[in-house]
C-alpha cells in the first residue's frame, strides 16, 4: 500500500514548489536515466549474441548482421549524446548559476538543449532501427556513404539526428558562456578580460609564477570558482567536437543527397586517412578532452562541497587544467597507430608522447581530490562519497589501460580489440564518470529538489554496489577476451570468446538490474505525479538558486 | 629481457595489468574506510614531487620500456630500409581478398613484408593464431597517389616460431562482411604456415 502511494505521489516531493532552473535541470535528468536504460539494454543485446548460439536466448534476428551493427551503431550515439550530454549539460547549467550565485543566462535555451538533444538522439536511433543504417560511429571514410550497404535515406536521419543533437550542444556552450560572462552579482565590476583569465585558469599559472618569484599572488580571490573554471575549459572542447562532428556530417549529407537525386558523387576525392585524422581530432575531444577535464572539475567541486574546505593546491589544479586543455588538441594520433600511412613522427609525438600526458594531468587530479578528502578525515560515508570512491576508481583502472594501448609495440595487438572498448572505455565511462556523475546526483538531489527524502536507502546501496561490481567486471572480462583477441567491431555467432562473454554477461546484467533499482528509488521518491509534474511549466521563473555551496558540507560531518 | 612474439607479450600484460587493478582497487578501499575514522593515520607519506615523478616514469618509461623489448617496433619505424625476404602484394574490394597468395609457408626467421591495398573502405588485416589471439594487425585505408595508383599498407613481420595463422579483416567495413548467419566471409583459415623453428607459436 504505501509503494503504491509512493509510486504515485512520491515522498515529500512537490513539483509545485520548484523554480524553473530546477526543473529543466530535472528534465535533463529524467531523459538522460531513460536513454540510460535504452543504452543498456542495447549493450544486453550485443553481449548476449556473442554469448554463441548455446547460451545466447534471443532469438536469431539479433544475430543478423544488418541488425548486430545498427545496434552496435546507436549504442554510442545513444550513451555519449542521449544519456551523458544531457546529465552532464543538465548538471552544468544548475552549476554554473549555483556556484557564480548568478541566474542561468537562458531558461529557454537550457529548454531547448534537452529537447534537441532527445529529438536528435531519437532520430538517429530511429534510421537505425528502421533503415538499419550502421557505419558506427567512427563513420571511417567513405563507409557513412556506401548506398550499395546503406539505406541513403536512413543515413540522411542519422545525420540530421546527429545534427540536431550538436545543435542542441551548442545552445548549451552559449548559455554557459553567457552565464559566466555576465556582469551582475558578483561580477558586476568584473571585466571580460578578468573573467577570461580566470576561465582559462592562467590566474592559476600567474599565482604559481609569483609564488616562485617570492612575489605577492596575483590574485587572492579567482573570479571564477574551480568547478567554473573546469566546466568554461570543458566546454572549448566541447564547442571543437561539435564544430568537427557537424563538418563531418555536412560531408556525408552532401555525398548522401546527391546519390538520393541520382547524382552520386566519387568518394575517393575525400582521402580516407586525412579525413580519419580529421574526425578523430574532433571526436578525441570528447574522450580526452571534455570528459577528462569535466570530471576533473566535478570531482574538486565535489571534494570541496563533501569536506567543506578549500582544495588543495588550488592553484596547481587551475593551472593543470590549462594544461589538460592543450594536451587535449594533440593526442588523436593514438587512433592511428596502426595506420600504416599515418607518419611515424606524429605517432611518435602526438600517439605516444603527448597521449602519456594524460597520466600526468588526470593523475594530479586524483592525487588532489584524495588529499582534500584525506584532511578532512573523518567523514561520514554517504552515498556521494561512496560514488566519488568509485568513480576515481573506474578512471584510476581505465586511464592507465589506455596509456598501456597507446604505445606502438602494444597497439600492433591491442588496436581494435575488445580491449580498448572493455578494459578502457567502459570503465572509464561506466565506473568512473557514471560513479562521479551519480555523486553529483546525490549532492544536488536535495538542492534540486528542495529536500526531497530519498525513497530507500538500501536500494541506493544496492545499486551501488551492483553497479561497481558489475562495471568492473563487464570491463575486466570483456579486456581479458581483447586480450585473447576478440576484437570490437566483430561479429561472434559461435560462441568463440564463451566463457569470458557468459561472465560479461552475468556482469552487464548486474548494471542494468542496478539502473532498474536506481531509477525505482527515484520515481517512488518523486512519484509518477511529480515526474510528470517536472514536465509542466514552472511557476517559479526564478533562473538561480539560493542555497550557499558551503552549506552541503554540514551533512558530511561525522 | 625480449619478447620473441604477441603471445607473450599478451602474457605479461595480463599479469602485470591484473596486478595493477587489485593494487589500485585495494589502495582506494583502504583509503575510503580510513576516511571515516577519527584515529586513521597515514601509513606512509607520498610527497607531491615523488608522485608526479612516478607518473613521469610510468609514462615515459613504459614506452622506453616496450621499445627495448618488443622487437616489431623498432622494425616498424624503420621498415622501409629493410629489405624483406619476401613480399606479398593483395588487393581488397567488396569485402572480398584479391590476388591473395595461397597456401603460404613462411622459414623460421624470415622477415616477410604484407602490402595491403583497398579499393574500396577501410579494412584492416590481421593474422590469428588457431586459439584466436592475436598475431599482428594493421588498418587497410583507401586511397590513391597522385597517378592514380593505390596507396600501399605495408607491414613487415619477423616469424620466430612455427604456427598456423588465419587471416581476417580486423576492421569493420559494414555488415556485408558477414553472411545472412552472421559467419565472417573475409576469414581465410590456414592462410599462411611457419615452419622450420625449434618451438611452436604458443
Amino acid at each position: 500500500m504505501s509503494i503504491m502511494k509512493n509510486l504515485i505521489h512520491g515522498t515529500n516531493f512537490d513539483h509545485t514548489t520548484l523554480n524553473a532552473l530546477q526543473k529543466v535541470t530535472l528534465r535533463a535528468v529524467v531523459m538522460s536515466f531513460l536513454f540510460y536504460g535504452l543504452v543498456a539494454v542495447e549493450g544486453m543485446i550485443m553481449r548476449l549474441v556473442v554469448t554463441g548460439p548455446e547460451v545466447n536466448p534471443l532469438p536469431s534476428m539479433f544475430s543478423h548482421p544488418d541488425h548486430y551493427f545498427s545496434i552496435m551503431t546507436v549504442h554510442p550515439i545513444v550513451g555519449i549524446f542521449g544519456s551523458t550530454y544531457q546529465l552532464v549539460f543538465g548538471a552544468f547549467m544548475f552549476l554554473v548559476p549555483f556556484l557564480t550565485k548568478k541566474p542561468l543566462y537562458s531558461i529557454k535555451l537550457a529548454n531547448f538543449v534537452w529537447i534537441m538533444i532527445t529529438v536528435g538522439t531519437v532520430l538517429a536511433w530511429l534510421a537505425a532501427f528502421f533503415y538499419q543504417y550502421a557505419p558506427l560511429y567512427t563513420l571511417y571514410w567513405p563507409l557513412p556513404a556506401d548506398t550499395a550497404q546503406f539505406s541513403a535515406i536512413g543515413g540522411i536521419v542519422f545525420i540530421l539526428g546527429v545534427a540536431l543533437i550538436m545543435v542542441g550542444t551548442l545552445g548549451f556552450i552559449y548559455n554557459i558562456y553567457a552565464t559566466i560572462f555576465q556582469k551582475v552579482g558578483v561580477h558586476k565590476d568584473k571585466t571580460t578580460k578578468e573573467l577570461l583569465i580566470s576561465g582559462f585558469g592562467i590566474d592559476g599559472l600567474f599565482n604559481l609564477w609569483h609564488k616562485l618569484t617570492g612575489r605577492p599572488p596575483y590574485t587572492k580571490e579567482p573570479a571564477l570558482a574551480l568547478p567554473v573554471v573546469a566546466i568554461f575549459r570543458g566546454t572549448v572542447d566541447t564547442f571543437l567536437d561539435a564544430i568537427v562532428i557537424l563538418g563531418a556530417g555536412i560531408l556525408v549529407l552532401v555525398y548522401l543527397i546527391f546519390d538520393v537525386s541520382g547524382h552520386p558523387l566519387d568518394v575517393s576525392v575525400v582521402d580516407a586517412l586525412l579525413y580519419k585524422n580529421y574526425f578523430w581530432w574532433g571526436l578525441d575531444l570528447v574522450a580526452d578532452g571534455l570528459v577528462l577535464i569535466y570530471v576533473a572539475g566535478s570531482w574538486y567541486l565535489l571534494a570541496t562541497l563533501i569536506t567543506g574546505q578549500k582544495l588543495f593546491m588550488e592553484n596547481v589544479a587551475r593551472a593543470a587544467l590549462m594544461l589538460e586543455l592543450l594536451v587535449s588538441w594533440m593526442v588523436w594520433s593514438h587512433h592511428l597507430l596502426a595506420d600504416q600511412g599515418q607518419p611515424e613522427m606524429m605517432k611518435l609525438i602526438s600517439g605516444e608522447m603527448v597521449t602519456a600526458f594524460e597520466l600526468l594531468t588526470q593523475g594530479l587530479a586524483l592525487f588532489i581530490t584524495l588529499v582534500t578528502l584525506w584532511k578532512a578525515r573523518p567523514l561520514k560515508m554517504t552515498m556521494e562519497l561512496k560514488y566519488l570512491l568509485g568513480g576515481l576508481v573506474g578512471f584510476g583502472l581505465a586511464i592507465p589501460a589506455a596509456i598501456i594501448q597507446a604505445d606502438m609495440g602494444m597497439n600492433r595487438v591491442l588496436h581494435n580489440t575488445q580491449w580498448i572498448i572493455m578494459a578502457h572505455v567502459h570503465i572509464a565511462l561506466i565506473v568512473g564518470l557514471y560513479m562521479t556523475l551519480y555523486s553529483a546526483v546525490y549532492v544536488l538531489w536535495p538542492i534540486v529538489t528542495n529536500n526531497t527524502k530519498m525513497f530507500s536507502s538500501k536500494m541506493s546501496n544496492i545499486h551501488f554496489w551492483m553497479y561497481l561490481i558489475g562495471g568492473i567486471g563487464m570491463g575486466a572480462f570483456g579486456g581479458m577476451a581483447g586480450l585473447d583477441g576478440m576484437l570490437r567491431r566483430h561479429l561472434y555467432v559461435d560462441g568463440e570468446f564463451n566463457t569470458l562473454m557468459i561472465l560479461a554477461a552475468i556482469s552487464g546484467t548486474m548494471i542494468l538490474v542496478a539502473w532498474f533499482i536506481f531509477l525505482l528509488n527515484i520515481i517512488l521518491s518523486v512519484g509518477l505525479k511529480g515526474l510528470i509534474g517536472i514536465f509542466l511549466p514552472a511557476q517559479d521563473p526564478t533562473a538561480s538558486y539560493g542555497i550557499e555551496p558551503e552549506t552541503i558540507a554540514e551533512n558530511h560531518k561525522v | 629481457m625480449t619478447f620473441s612474439n604477441s603471445a607473450e607479450l599478451l602474457s605479461f600484460h595480463w599479469v602485470a595489468y591484473t596486478i595493477y587493478s587489485a593494487m589500485i582497487i585495494s589502495v582506494i578501499a583502504w583509503f575510503g574506510y580510513n576516511l571515516t575514522r577519527k584515529d586513521a593515520k597515514s601509513v606512509f607519506r607520498l610527497p607531491f614531487y615523488t608522485y608526479m615523478a612516478i607518473l613521469v616514469a610510468g609514462g615515459v618509461g613504459h614506452h622506453i620500456f616496450t621499445y627495448n623489448t618488443i622487437p616489431w617496433v623498432s622494425q616498424d619505424i624503420t621498415r622501409h630500409s629493410i629489405t624483406p625476404d619476401a613480399t606479398y602484394k593483395f588487393e581488397m574490394q567488396d569485402h572480398k581478398w584479391v590476388n591473395l597468395p595461397k597456401n603460404l609457408k613462411v622459414q623460421c626467421g624470415q622477415t616477410i613484408e604484407f602490402d595491403a591495398r583497398s579499393r574500396d573502405l577501410v579494412y584492416g588485416f590481421g593474422l590469428f593464431r588457431q586459439d584466436g589471439t592475436l598475431v599482428l594487425q594493421m588498418q587497410v585505408n583507401p586511397g590513391t597517389d597522385v597517378n592514380g595508383i593505390l596507396d600501399p599498407n605495408d607491414i613487415l613481420w619477423t616469424f620466430n616460431h612455427n604456427g598456423v595463422f588465419d587471416l581476417t579483416s580486423t576492421e569493420y567495413s559494414g555488415p556485408a562482411q558477414y553472411d545472412e548467419d552472421g559467419k565472417d566471409l573475409m576469414r581465410v583459415e590456414h592462410f599462411m604456415e611457419v615452419v622450420g623453428c625449434q618451438e611452436g607459436d604458443k
